[in-house]
């Protein structure tokens, strides 16, 4: 063996030393994390508390701040089912005291609210904190979480109307949600390993058990639901959400003429549920100008389509007196072309 | 003329007075009616010989079509490449009322028209949780740092620069929702296998190894035993995923999907893989992984994601996608032709491994016979299946019943529900059974 090959076998037992820490091995590749920025990203907050920030908020203050920036989606009250499901309510006395939730027990809950499930006030305050408002998220303070929080415990009667919510007394607060005791991890659906090992779960053991039978592996077949009317149309036309060749067709399920006035039913429910209608009306002006009128000064105009896309994109003020449109950046593409389409027709 | 035209590599020029003034000038107009007329004239001139006799034999045999008999199109037409104006039935779909905001729902991947086992990205199923951003991967990060400094010697920043130098891998691997067949628990609610199993998808994956990445920042197996992982949207959505996964190297740091980068909304420009396990572990736009040292309830493990059973209780943590299959054709919303052979076909998948067989039944599980499994059979990805079938016209009960690589047998409904009752909204995996009529029309039934 020469001295060059020697050399190179040194090296070679060298890097493997080395990659057995593995660290600093992909030489150029990333860089330490400063304080700072490891600050700024890690907003997380686990079960023992561990990343909450310091701070308080009242329950007077958090109604304030709910009102202003989250009733809008929730309901002034938490109880809004309209565009999320609700967050409060369910919960009893009796709740709070056993941390089991007895609409859960007794299986007649009537809605899962938010309270109904949560075991942990640590995930509320986190999620707040990291998600919400909506539209603007990661806007809130770390006071303002603790008085949106405080108005929430207040609203699911956990704690009273005088009361602030504070790092010093979370902890306590945990000690009365009302189904911290309706967590299990008792299954085999955790992908890690289990709770005797130190892990979660069961290690993975399935509780249904089939078994691969092949012949006359039971006497008769029982129904046991069938797709009903209503579920068979709700869907659209299936013929047209299937290849138009193959082995195969998608059955007809509303023919033509039905196809054609659920596609028009289905934009002026578009238009309400993106909040058009609210402004303006088919054939008249509400706030905004009607549509009628909308299609009236676009007609004919080649670009109309795009502009009236942007229009109603960047929202604005000035072509139909003084009164303001707002952005509508929450409606997507396809949906404001559908829109716009339908407006510039006449709302056919 | 003629002639010249005869040289190869010569291009011959136009017959200049093929059109005559005033035709040029209705074309200038946009009136083009007699181009269409003159062209009739003619084919029917050329083929009239032919059309009198379509007894001869079918007339899309016998009438050449323009693609036969045309010029067409050049190369780079279209520059990124977009499916035949044929194909506009198979899209992502919602499914009415299931969400109010968009921005927080779910479309469904068109199972029931697509074939062997990788999704097309276009047509990948989608669930955001806060809408979804085109993220510039010039200005994306991903951080990793311990919950405690002693779980991490040294917290760092990567840059997509950075992370697309270092070794990578690339796999197939199914994606599915937790939720995926949620609607149907306890009854039958929606029509086609679109709705029922289309939170569902399959793609071939390209990234670097989580655990190559914290091994660089000097992770310590012995204390960090979780890790959480999250977004870079506005939810900056949160998970908690075993270490266990991480070391054994299954869990991925993933730019790549099916030869090209992420598609923004399947998380562009990173996100996790973490094979077998519900999509929402998947997190997208992938900023920062914590270790840590105990799981961390995030509202998506402690809201949502948590499984309610009969004594009240909610399953937290659950993860895992169990063996589950379906026949995609023919499946429900579809009818069949006629009577005669089909080649039956469907998906089979198991969070817990590869597939080892699966069974089809025709008689709603009375009798089962083996399919042929097709193509490659991968872990915890996609797997095709096929059987033959002939349609004698009659009533009909199909079913398919997969057993992956530990022996788990997919489950009837009955066998489910007396589990888990039928609150659960998550993991429903059980046998999917479609209804055949006289007519031909297959619709969704429960055989319990």
């Amino acid at each position: 063996m020469s001295r060059f090959s020697k050399s190179v076998l040194v090296c070679a037992l060298l890097s493997a030393s080395v990659s057995a820490f593995a660290f600093d091995n992909y030489l150029g590749v990333g860089r330490e994390a400063k304080p700072a920025e490891v600050k700024a990203w890690d907003i997380d907050v686990r079960p023992d508390f561990k990343g909450l920030p310091k701070g308080s908020g009242n329950v007077e203050r958090g109604q304030d701040l709910f009102e202003e920036k989250c009733a809008s989606c929730h309901g002034s009250f938490g109880e809004s089912n309209e565009v999320f499901t609700p967050l409060i309510g369910g919960t009893t006395a009796e709740d709070i005291k056993n941390g089991r939730v007895g609409g859960f027990v007794k299986g007649d809950i009537p809605q899962r609210t938010t309270f109904t499930k949560v075991a942990t006030i640590s995930t509320i305050f986190d999620y707040i904190q990291r998600a919400m408002p909506w539209t603007s998220p990661k806007s809130l303070a770390p006071d303002d979480v603790y008085a949106i929080l405080a108005y929430f415990l207040n609203l699911a009667e956990i704690v009273p109307g005088d009361f602030t919510l504070t790092d010093k007394n979370i902890g306590e607060v945990q000690a009365k949600m009302p189904n911290r005791n309706g967590m299990t991890t008792n299954h085999g659906m955790w992908s890690g390993p289990s709770a005797k090992k130190g892990g979660i779960g069961n290690g993975g053991i399935p509780d249904v058990k089939n078994i691969a039978c092949m012949t006359n592996c039971k006497p008769e077949v029982l129904i046991g639901s069938t797709l009903p009317e209503y579920a068979r149309t709700a869907h659209g036309e299936l013929a047209d959400q299937n290849r138009s060749f193959g082995p195969v067709r998608g059955t007809r399920t509303l023919g033509p003429e039905a196809a054609k006035k659920a596609a028009e039913l289905g934009t002026l429910e578009l238009a309400n549920k993106s909040g058009c209608m609210a402004c303006h009306g088919v054939k008249n002006k509400i706030v905004g100008p009607g549509y009628n009128e909308v299609a009236a000064r676009y007609k004919d105009q080649p670009d109309a389509e795009s502009r009236l896309i942007a229009k109603v994109k960047a929202g604005g003020q000035g072509m139909w007196g003084s009164m303001p449109m707002p952005p509508n950046g929450h409606v997507k593409d396809e949906e404001m072309k559908t829109l716009v389409k339908w407006i510039l027709s006449g709302t056919k | 003329m003629v002639e010249k035209l005869k040289q190869p590599g010569r291009l011959g020029l136009a017959p200049e007075n093929f059109l005559s003034e005033e035709q040029i000038k209705e074309i200038a107009e946009g009136r083009r009616d007699f181009l269409r007329k003159s062209f009739l004239a003619a084919s029917a001139a050329m083929v009239a010989p032919v059309i009198a006799r379509a007894s001869d034999g079918d007339p899309d045999i016998l009438n050449l079509p323009p693609w036969t008999t045309t010029l067409g199109q050049p190369v780079a037409t279209n520059p990124y490449g977009l499916p035949s104006k044929f194909e506009s039935q198979l899209l992502r779909r919602e499914s009415p009322g299931l969400t109010r905001v968009g921005g927080s729902s779910v479309s469904f991947c068109p199972l029931q028209g697509l074939f062997g086992i990788i999704t097309p990205s276009g047509l990948h199923f989608e669930r955001h949780h806060q809408g979804w951003h085109d993220v510039d991967p010039a200005r994306h990060r991903l951080m990793i740092n311990g919950s405690d400094p002693q779980f991490l010697k040294k917290p760092k920043v990567y840059t997509m620069d950075e992370i697309m130098r270092l070794p990578s891998v690339s796999r197939i691997h199914f994606i599915e929702c937790g939720a995926n067949t949620g609607l149907e628990w306890g009854n039958v609610a929606v029509p086609t296998v679109q709705y029922t199993h289309g939170m569902l998808s399959c793609s071939e994956f390209t990234g670097v190894p989580l655990k190559l990445l914290l091994e660089d920042c000097g992770v310590d197996y012995k204390k960090a035993r979780y890790i959480l992982a999250e977004g870079a949207d506005g939810s900056s959505m949160t998970r908690t995923i075993p270490m266990e996964m991480v070391e054994n190297g299954e869990v991925f740091v993933a730019y790549g999907m099916n030869g090209e980068m992420l598609r923004p909304e399947n998380g562009y420009p990173l996100r996790l893989v973490v094979p077998g396990v519900q999509g929402v572990s998947w997190v997208k736009w992938l900023r920062r992984i914590e270790v840590g040292d105990q799981p961390y309830a995030t509202k998506d493990e402690a809201v949502h994601y948590i499984d309610l059973q009969p004594n009240g209780l909610h399953r937290q943590y659950t993860s895992i996608q169990e063996c589950k299959s379906v026949i995609t054709t023919p499946s429900g919303g579809q009818t069949l032709l006629s009577q005669g052979f089909y080649n039956i076909s469907g998906l089979a998948w198991s969070g817990r491994g590869k597939i080892k067989r699966v069974d089809v039944s025709f008689d709603g599980g009375i009798n089962w016979q083996k399919a042929r499994i097709e193509g490659p059979v991968q872990n915890k990805a996609l797997t095709r299946f096929n059987i033959n079938w002939v349609w004698d016209g009659k009533p009909a009960i199909l079913q398919s019943r997969a057993v992956d690589e530990t022996g788990y047998v997919q489950p009837a409904y009955g066998q489910l529900r007396k589990v888990r009752g039928t609150k659960s909204i998550y993991h429903n995996n059980a046998i999917q059974s479609w209804k055949v009529v006289e007519s031909g029309e297959v619709s969704n039934v429960q055989v319990l």
